[in-house]
């Protein structure tokens, strides 16, 4: 079925006030423990789609998205947080000048967060993306770490591992999905554009890329960065939402847990990267069962940390061994949704017969 | 003045030479083909004209300019473009996203333009899309339009190289094994396209060739590289009856009808 552009767009503009009024009446009426999720949900989506969009769409493999969100959380929480709530946070080693000083409302705090990451990613990418290989990995594997490490010893810009607490909560539904559907919105408008269609040649075929006459680095560097700024992003909303923030929270599982998703969710598939990306942060609270101890019938469990993570990894191999290309074959599109209803009525009118 | 001069170069791949001292001006507008027999070096010259790798010696000019140390994407804008012998198609992408990279370059957005839909690249895609069908039907792969590239028919796979090649807009073609793999039927009607598409973009084409009845039929002139030495040159008519080409190359005396 072909649906002209016009109509499309019109659907486009419904989806987005349903989405709306969807994310509004969830904001009101669902209490804090549902709306903490759905928030670590839309996070879970901006880190899935972003990290899709370096690993799945441009062929390369970067472990940074977790060092990227920290470096998110932690410049613009200093950004925001006011000078009398810092100084009760580094009660240890006093916060330096001018940083002690220094608020900014939350929103130019967020972006700055995302741009600051994507510096780092650009500064990265600088050595990185002028080789073949598998250096971008080690590399990012790297600075993931290193990212964390220094969080953890300057203790007089980050308060090291205490990290923050108190920290006021600017992260809501509004915000946090918002951002989630610009991103989704953002990645697919580039990778449909002729950079998206550069970008799936080099992952598929550099040398004939390159021939063809795409600049390999340009054009890993531009996913590249704008992955990083999407992460950052994603990291910003983490502090405001938890309302407390830690070097701990920034380990490398965060970034397999990522891959985990666009693996589960299919490379280069924003659809999976979406709903995977949300029942992983649904299964993960969920899956918190495993780990705390509990009575089923007069049988004593007891919690065995890092369950959640073996279901989780048994699950990755299911989709591994089962469905290569993920459990999402196709991207839903208004196209996609027509035709499933047009087969579904035939079906229900073959019936009637 | 040549519109590709190919000085003296040589290609070592540590202690094996590949390209010996080849020596090669192609005019505005020349078809000429490549010959000889495996592992001769003639892939090995399209990898250093299009600058895959730059040669040990010697020097390559293109519209008189020194390209010897660039790098492939910028010999590309200059009007450089090739297929290759295994083929390197986006198996994964359709047909017509395939040929629609070949565009990229010619793309004056930047992707800040191309996400929010800029007027300027609203132009530029839908001169794009439009192109790119009149590309793929002239080449008769517009009904596969839609299909996955690593799903065609080897023929098929190859026009739709061609094809790719032909959306950088080059004034230089180099084409690597074009007919292999191709039935007889299709390769009669590659070796019309190759004309037809010379004329309509006013090409220059280098062509390699296993296949005696494309190159014979099509070329106005011949090298014979064996051993990455150039041991023959000259019209179809004089290579086939040079006894140094048809001991090294042809075996026994071919005769064409
Ligand atoms: N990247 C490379 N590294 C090392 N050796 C190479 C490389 N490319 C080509 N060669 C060698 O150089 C020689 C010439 O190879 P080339 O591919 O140019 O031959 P060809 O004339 O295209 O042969 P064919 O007709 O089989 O395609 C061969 O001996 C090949 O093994
Ligand atoms: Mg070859």
């Amino acid at each position: 079925m072909k649906l002209d552009n016009r109509k499309k767009q019109r659907l486009n503009i419904i989806a987005v006030v349903g989405f709306i009024l969807l994310v509004s009446w969830a904001q009101i009426t669902w209490n804090p423990f549902f709306t903490r999720l759905a928030n670590v949900c839309a996070i879970y989506v901006i880190a899935a789609v972003s990290i899709n969009l370096i690993n799945g769409y441009s062929g390369q493999f970067s472990l940074g998205h977790a060092g990227f969100m920290a470096i998110g959380a932690y410049a613009s929480a200093l950004l925001y947080m006011s000078p009398e709530l810092k100084e009760v946070n580094y009660f240890i080693t006093p916060i330096i000048w001018p940083l002690s000083v220094i608020q900014i409302p939350f929103f130019p705090a967020w972006i700055i967060g995302g741009l600051v990451a994507a510096l780092a990613g650009f500064i990265i990418g600088i050595p990185c993306l002028r080789v073949r290989g598998d250096y971008l990995a080690i590399v990012t594997y790297g600075f993931s770490e290193i990212i964390r490490f220094l969080i953890c010893n300057f203790q007089s810009i980050t308060n090291g591992p205490l990290g923050f607490k108190g920290v006021p909560q600017y992260t809501n539904l509004w915000w946090s999905w918002g951002f989630a559907l610009f991103t989704v919105i953002f990645i697919k408008r580039l990778i449909d554009s002729s950079y998206g269609r550069a970008l799936r040649a080099i992952s598929g075929d550099e040398v004939s890329a390159e021939a063809m006459g795409i600049n390999l680095f340009k054009h890993k560097m531009l996913a590249f960065v704008l992955g990083a700024f999407f992460a950052g992003i994603a990291g910003a909303l983490l502090p405001s939402l938890l309302m407390a923030i830690d070097p701990y929270y920034f380990q490398i599982i965060l970034t397999y847990q990522f891959i985990a998703i666009i693996i589960m969710g299919g490379l280069g598939n924003i659809t999976g990267s979406v709903i995977v990306g949300s029942a992983f942060a649904i299964s993960l609270e969920l899956l918190r069962v495993l780990e705390t101890p509990h009575v089923l019938f007069t049988l004593s469990i007891p919690g065995i940390p890092g369950m959640r993570m073996l279901v989780i990894s048994i699950l990755i191999l299911a989709v591994i061994l089962f469905r290569h290309r993920g459990l999402f074959g196709q991207e839903i599109s208004w196209e996609w949704l027509f035709s499933l209803f047009s087969r579904f009525s035939q079906k229900l009118r073959f019936r009637h017969k | 003045m040549s519109l590709l001069k190919i000085d003296h170069i040589t290609k070592q791949f540590g202690g094996l030479t590949a390209v010996s001292d080849f020596y090669l001006e192609l005019e505005k507008g020349e078809l000429v083909g490549l010959i000889g027999p495996n592992g001769a070096g003639k892939t090995t010259i399209f990898n250093m004209i299009n600058g895959t790798y730059p040669p040990t010696k010697g020097k390559i000019y293109f519209d008189n300019k020194d390209i010897t140390q660039n790098k492939p994407d910028k010999i590309a804008a200059l009007g450089v473009s090739r297929t290759f012998q295994n083929i390197r198609l986006y198996p994964e992408s359709s047909v017509v996203d395939n040929v629609k990279v070949g565009y990229h370059l010619r793309v004056k957005s930047s992707f800040w333009g191309a996400v929010f839909h800029f007027p300027n690249y609203v132009k530029e895609e839908n001169y794009i899309s439009q192109d790119a069908d009149s590309l793929l039907s002239a080449i008769g792969l517009l009904k596969k339009k839609g299909e996955l590239a690593g799903g065609l028919p080897y023929g098929d796979q190859r026009r739709l190289e061609i094809c790719r090649a032909l959306a950088t807009r080059p004034k230089l073609l180099l084409l690597d094994e074009p007919a292999a793999g191709m039935n007889p039927r299709e390769t009669v009607e590659l070796m019309s396209f190759i004309q037809k598409i010379r004329r309509q973009f006013d090409l220059t084409i280098l062509l390699i060739e296993h296949d005696m009845k494309v190159i014979m039929g099509i070329c106005e002139r011949i090298l014979v590289l064996d051993y990455g030495k150039t041991i023959a040159e000259g019209t179809p008519g004089k290579i086939q009856h040079n006894p140094k080409v048809i001991e090294a190359y042809l075996g026994t005396e071919v005769s064409y009808a």
